[in-house]
């Protein structure tokens, strides 16, 4: 067994390992934070999308010990401790960007580091840029309109709502 | 699927990363961004009994220039390469080919080193860095060499790495030539079904996914050398070459793939 220690959702959390343990198992049945979902196993479908250090990342393809010492952010993460939704949560929720839902966790931390990363989106750099994650409902359309709304409305600062480095 | 069970050694550095695969011969696996490792060790394709986990070592994550020549670190990430100034202005066909690698969460963890050690003939950046005439160091027990990209890539997921040797850095020359990158496939994120790299006008060209390593099209350079139109020297791209048939292609259209791509690859890179 490994040691890991690492922040999530700005706590500090320390788990005892197997090295094969993947981070989305870690974070699910370890810390029961079950709002990162697991869709392919194969790293295609994006559903287990969490940050780290800021980034977007396939959560079932990193094993835990490699997330040691990183400040880690979930779904479960996101909204204020007073139950505010955060930007892109809201902006997924007035636009229809959902319907069953199980891709949502993980398209919203997808969307929250894409509009970090690229300034400047329109409609085919938000597609390109969430092809990573899939859904099989909506059809896409209103989940890039949920998108271009944060990245138009200046609202996308502070998109983390835990920094690096706190907790440590 | 969970990976088979393995013991994990965190390098301290590239020297440590070196001795640890000495110790442990051809089972240890060094892991960096883990980004094809892990895929392939879920589905039980790869089973390494111990992990040397390089993604640590900040020191080999750079991209610096000097003389004309670029030299990137080996853990330097896609995303990194994506969005490198300096890169936009020296090599852009590399940081326009990391922009297509997968998607931005497969970015922000893969590295060159990776995906240049896994050696899979349908990735996009083997093909860019054949291209582009890059040369990749080599850090083993004995100190660096240096290897051409094209005496790089030996066979199917099989590189001139020795078992005791890891990636340092990756080099090369500031490119000034015309350059493009087609991409073939039919879903997003995929791998190329077929694609094509130009890089200097014409002067090197290379293909991926047309055999069992990124291939260097030889005979399209030579005709472009030779002042043949991006038609004529298309025209050669398949010759001889034996590409894989899988669900998505099969030989043939893996040909005509490559033939017509290498033609609109050449024409957006200057070639008339």
């Amino acid at each position: 067994m490994e040691s890991v220690k690492f922040a999530v959702n700005g706590t500090e959390r320390s788990l005892e390992v197997e090295p094969r343990t993947l981070l989305v198992h870690a974070l699910r049945d370890e810390l029961r934070l079950t709002g990162t979902n697991i869709g392919c196993d194969s790293s295609s479908c994006g559903a287990c999308t969490v940050l780290v250090d800021g980034q977007s990342a396939k959560s079932c393809t990193m094993f835990a010990v490699q997330a040691d010492g990183a400040d880690i952010t979930t779904i479960e993460g996101v909204a204020d401790a007073d139950g505010k939704m955060h930007p892109m949560q809201q902006a997924f929720h007035e636009h229809h960007a959902l319907q069953c839902g199980y891709c949502t966790p993980g398209m919203v931390m997808a969307a929250i580091s894409l509009v970090e990363e690229y300034p400047e989106l329109d409609d085919h750099s938000v597609r390109h840029g969430l092809e990573g994650n899939l859904c099989r409902c909506t059809g896409y359309q209103n989940i890039v309109n949920a998108v271009l709304a944060v990245a138009g409305s200046g609202s996308a600062t502070p998109i983390r709502p835990y920094q690096s480095g706190q907790g440590e | 699927m969970i990976p088979a069970s393995f013991d994990y050694e965190v390098a301290e550095s590239a020297e440590h990363a070196v001795s640890l695969l000495a110790d442990h011969g051809d089972e240890a696996k060094l892991l960096a961004g883990g980004h094809s490792l892990i895929p392939m060790m879920r589905f039980r394709l790869a089973a390494p009994t111990v992990l040397v986990d390089v993604g640590r070592l900040d020191d080999l994550r750079y991209i610096n220039s000097a003389n004309g020549t670029i030299s990137i670190g080996a853990l330097t990430r896609h995303s990194e390469l994506e969005h490198s100034a300096l890169l936009a202005e020296s090599c852009p066909m590399l940081a326009s080919v990391a922009a297509l690698v997968g998607d931005p969460a497969v970015r922000h963890r893969g590295t060159l080193g990776g995906t240049l050690a896994h050696s899979d003939p349908a990735s996009d950046l083997p093909a860019a860095v054949l291209a582009l005439g890059a040369t990749i160091v080599a850090r083993g027990p004995g100190g660096d060499r240096e290897i051409a990209a094209t005496d790089f890539f030996t066979g199917y997921f099989e590189s001139a790495l020795a078992d005791d040797e890891m990636i340092v850095e990756v080099r090369v020359a500031a490119s000034a030539g015309g350059w493009n990158y087609q991409k073939f496939n039919r879903r997003a994120q995929d791998w190329a079904i077929v694609g094509v790299a130009v890089a200097e006008g014409g002067a090197g060209v290379s293909l991926v996914n047309m055999g069992a390593t990124p291939l260097r099209a030889s005979a399209v350079e030579a005709a472009v050398a030779a002042g043949a139109s991006a038609g004529d020297a298309a025209a050669v791209a398949a010759d001889g070459l034996q590409p894989p048939t899988d669900l998505n292609a099969d030989a043939d259209y893996r040909r005509h793939l490559a033939r017509v791509f290498t033609q609109r690859a050449l024409k957006a890179a200057g070639v008339a």
